[in-house]
């Protein structure tokens, strides 16, 4: 489907309102709602990817060198990887 | 050459929906409707059909197990009656907006308050605005070639609608009847296999049923309605295909004697016989009257109706079910509405008949036509009356 | 710290990459039912079709136009996910034989939250399992209607304040005992049915995965922390599972054809169900005597299933 540009009329609608497009909720970029952030401490982190697994939106994700950092787009600021964090590499500031 | 043999209504339906190539079917089991549902599994059981027979715990769950593998593009097939199309009604408007293509056979029957098992339209009636097409039959013989044709106008690939045949509970359900089976060549050639504009399948994922907001949602319900509209060229399509291949017509308004009656009279659904019969004894008396017979409810067929009541000075409109506090029979505010637009139109009256499975006869329709004789045909009549109903 | 010791430390490398629930869905900052969905989906893998109930995880993830399924989905009604799964698994089914689809198999999921599968979808979900459709079934336990806004269920604790079970003057919020919908699976003779928690994200894919192997109706029961719901920090869903898990409130085992074994996840002292109770809000009212009734209960409720696992075991 090409890029939703404005909302569909009727005749654009699709047929039993179906949705084609895996993962197009995608599109919708839920880091707007955050009031803070999680940091990663490269340092600390044994990459060990709890951070990734409990990450509700799966926007954590793993660098090539290894370390993770989340995807801002979509991070909602839960804090769940921070405190879950084993060697306490994440910490959660304050959005400005 | 189709052989004619002496069937029962019901058994004849299961028999037609096995000539159909259905994938699927879920029924629960409800009076008048279960032998369709018990004949579709002994056709099931003896391999005569090759599909997954269901035997859901509800009507609720038979709407929604079909709802389902119709998404997966299988051909699909239910039936209810009465207090279980009343209990599947949250999921009609689902499919209908889902755009999937179930056909769905209905034994008609009066619903509960009190509990009443024989056959009148009050369980059709509420579901008029659910967005399924729904065709009404007179016969045996209609309810095996319009169960067979609801599928092909249901997967059209311009109607993607549900259909939903009505066939009268007991009425005709129960009837022995003579009929025509087609031949199951003719069949898969009229036919064709489903193919669905998306399916339920890992090889291309799709999200049915989606949640839609204020934003989206009236372009929906207009898509939808513009849907239903516009299946009408289709079924008028797959009734002229059946014509041609069959030899028997169907119209979404039948008429008989009407062409010059100054009098019409219509039914929905097996009353259309018995009413012929009074029709003909009426006629033999020198009095101009004739019948309409209402197929299609859904989509509302407006142009054929307007058509046949062009000359007549007076319509009988007759309903098997009551919209109560005020308008009637919901057969009769459909006409009223139809009309209102028209210059010339005929004075309306309207008589509830045949209630939780009352006989109506011939002396009764007779007793119709002569009491709205003397009537003045100046102006409509905004009242509804209960025909036979006793007073005191 | 023993949730590290006990989990993979390589556990990403372990779990499959793709994610077939994308970002983008608007469930509440912290959710850990969201997390569950997402855990269910690695473990199913692409070959997968899912039936989902009315409720947060139908609209956080189906915003027409766009949807964050990966995987075919298909949402019809609240109460009908199972019937609606059973159809599709039929469906697929008739047409396989049939050569018009690909012989492929296909998982067919149904999911519901606690009242979809436990109050409303519970007619839907019995027949559907009492039938034997090959199908897996998930609860996505979160303990109220929190779509609605957070009113009881059948799946609510005693004691939890709720919209509709408030606390109050003369009340203690929910005056019933959760419904054991686990049990309830079993007496249907369900061949696998299994308890689990995204808290326990390997035991929880473990089980996914042991489901999706059997051929015949299965059954999990995820127990999902809701932080708006239970009035706790979003930061907290995963930690206030792994308390529900180890003070014996929501203890992991599973029932494989009757038999009966508890997940090794289950510490063997458990741990005062106060120190669960502590961080939410819902049960903030509770009194010293009432969380001592509940404590006996869920003790009592915990050594019944670990009987079973011992003796059902020993009847081998």
């Amino acid at each position: 489907m090409a890029k939703r540009i404005g909302l569909a009329t009727w005749q654009e609608i699709t047929t039993g309102c179906v949705v084609f497009d895996p993962g197009s909720a995608s599109e919708y970029h839920t880091g707007s709602w955050r009031a803070q952030r999680p940091i990663w401490d490269n340092a600390k982190c044994i990459k060990c990817g709890i951070c990734y697994v409990f990450c509700p939106e799966g926007c954590v994700q793993q660098s090539e060198d290894g370390f993770f950092k989340a995807n801002l787009d979509y991070c909602k600021g839960c804090g769940i990887c921070a405190h879950e964090c084993w060697p306490r590499a994440i910490t959660i500031v304050e959005e400005k | 050459m189709a052989k004619r043999v002496g069937m029962e209504v019901a058994v004849a339906v299961a028999e037609a929906v096995g000539q159909c190539d259905i994938d699927m079917a879920a029924v629960y089991p409800i009076t008048p409707q279960s032998h369709i549902a018990e004949h579709l599994s002994d056709l099931v059981a003896d391999g005569k059909i090759d599909a997954e027979f269901v035997t859901v715990e509800s009507e609720h769950s038979a709407m929604s197990a079909v709802i389902g593998a119709s998404g997966t593009g299988a051909r699909v097939y239910t039936a209810t009656s009465s207090q279980g199309l009343m209990l599947m009604h949250e999921l009609l408007p689902i499919a209908s907006g889902m755009r999937l293509p179930i056909v769905m056979g209905i034994a008609n029957r009066a619903v509960s308050g009190p509990l009443n098992i024989l056959n009148d339209h009050s369980d059709i009636m509420p579901q008029r605005d659910s967005g399924w097409i729904s065709i009404f039959v007179e016969n045996g013989q209609e309810a095996v070639d319009v169960s067979i044709q609801a599928f092909k106008i249901a997967e059209h690939k311009d109607v993607n609608l549900p259909v939903c045949v009505n066939i009268d509970g007991f009425q005709l359900t129960h009837m022995v009847e003579p009929l025509e089976f087609p031949d199951q060549e003719l069949v898969d050639k009229f036919l064709p296999p489903r193919v669905p504009y998306a399916t339920l399948h890992p090889s291309k994922p799709v999200t049915m049923g989606a949640f839609a907001m204020s934003d989206y949602f009236t372009e929906m319900q207009k898509a939808k309605d513009e849907a239903l509209i516009n299946s009408k060229k289709v079924i008028l399509e797959v009734w002229d295909e059946w014509a041609k291949m069959f030899g028997r017509a169907y119209k979404p308004v039948e008429t008989y004697k009407a062409d010059d009656a100054e009098i019409l009279m219509l039914t929905m659904g097996s009353m259309g016989e018995t009413a012929e019969m009074a029709i003909d004894a009426l006629r033999a008396k020198g009095v101009s009257v004739g019948l309409i017979k209402l197929r299609l409810w859904r989509p509302f067929p407006f142009e054929e109706i307007k058509a046949v009541l062009k000359a007549a000075k007076k319509l009988i409109v007759t309903d098997r079910a009551v919209s109560f506090g005020g308008p009637g029979g919901p057969v009769f505010s459909e006409i009223k509405s139809a009309l209102y637009s028209e210059a010339r139109r005929p004075a309306i009256y309207n008589y509830i008949i045949g209630l939780g499975g009352r006989d109506v006869t011939v002396k009764d329709f007779i007793g119709m036509v002569e009491k709205v004789i003397p009537c003045s045909a100046e102006k409509t009549v905004d009242t509804y009356e209960y025909w036979g109903v006793r007073e005191s | 710290m023993n949730i590290v010791e006990n989990f993979d430390l390589y556990a990403p490398r372990l779990i499959n990459k793709k994610e077939l629930l994308s970002a983008g869905h608007r469930a509440c900052t912290g959710c850990a039912e969201v997390l569950a969905v997402r855990l269910m989906c690695k473990a199913l893998g692409e070959n997968t079709v899912i039936a989902s109930a009315t409720g947060c995880m139908e609209i956080v993830s189906s915003m027409y136009p766009t949807t964050a399924w990966e995987v075919p989905w298909i949402h019809v009604a609240f109460e009908n996910a199972a019937a609606v799964a059973a159809g599709v698994e039929a469906g697929l089914a008739g047409l396989r034989k049939k050569g018009k689809i690909d012989d492929r198999y296909i998982k067919v999921v149904g999911m519901a939250g606690d009242g979809g599968t436990m109050d409303i979808g519970f007619q839907a979900l019995s027949g559907a399992m009492e039938r034997g459709h090959d199908m897996l079934f998930v609860c996505f336990d979160n303990e109220a209607y929190m779509n609605t806004g957070i009113q009881r269920s059948s799946g609510t604790p005693m004691g939890a304040s709720t919209t509709t079970a408030p606390a109050g003057k003369i009340s203690s919020g929910q005056k019933t005992w959760k419904k054991n919908m686990p049990e309830i699976m079993v007496a249907h003779g369900v061949s696998y049915v299994a308890t689990a928690c995204p808290s326990y994200p390997l035991d929880f894919i473990r089980k996914v995965e042991k489901a999706k192997s059997i051929k015949g109706p299965s059954y999990i029961h995820c127990f999902s922390v809701c932080p708006t719901g239970w009035r706790c920090g979003s930061h907290l869903a995963i930690a206030m599972g792994r308390l529900a898990v180890e003070s014996g409130v929501f203890p992991l085992y599973e029932v494989e054809n009757g038999k009966y074994k508890m997940s090794s996840e289950m510490p063997k002292k458990l741990k005062p169900v106060k120190d669960y109770f502590k961080a939410q809000g819902r049960f903030r009212h509770l009194g010293e005597e009432e969380v001592k009734t509940i404590q006996h209960k869920v003790e009592s409720e915990y050594q019944k299933i670990l009987d079973k696992a011992k003796y059902l075991k020993a009847w081998d």
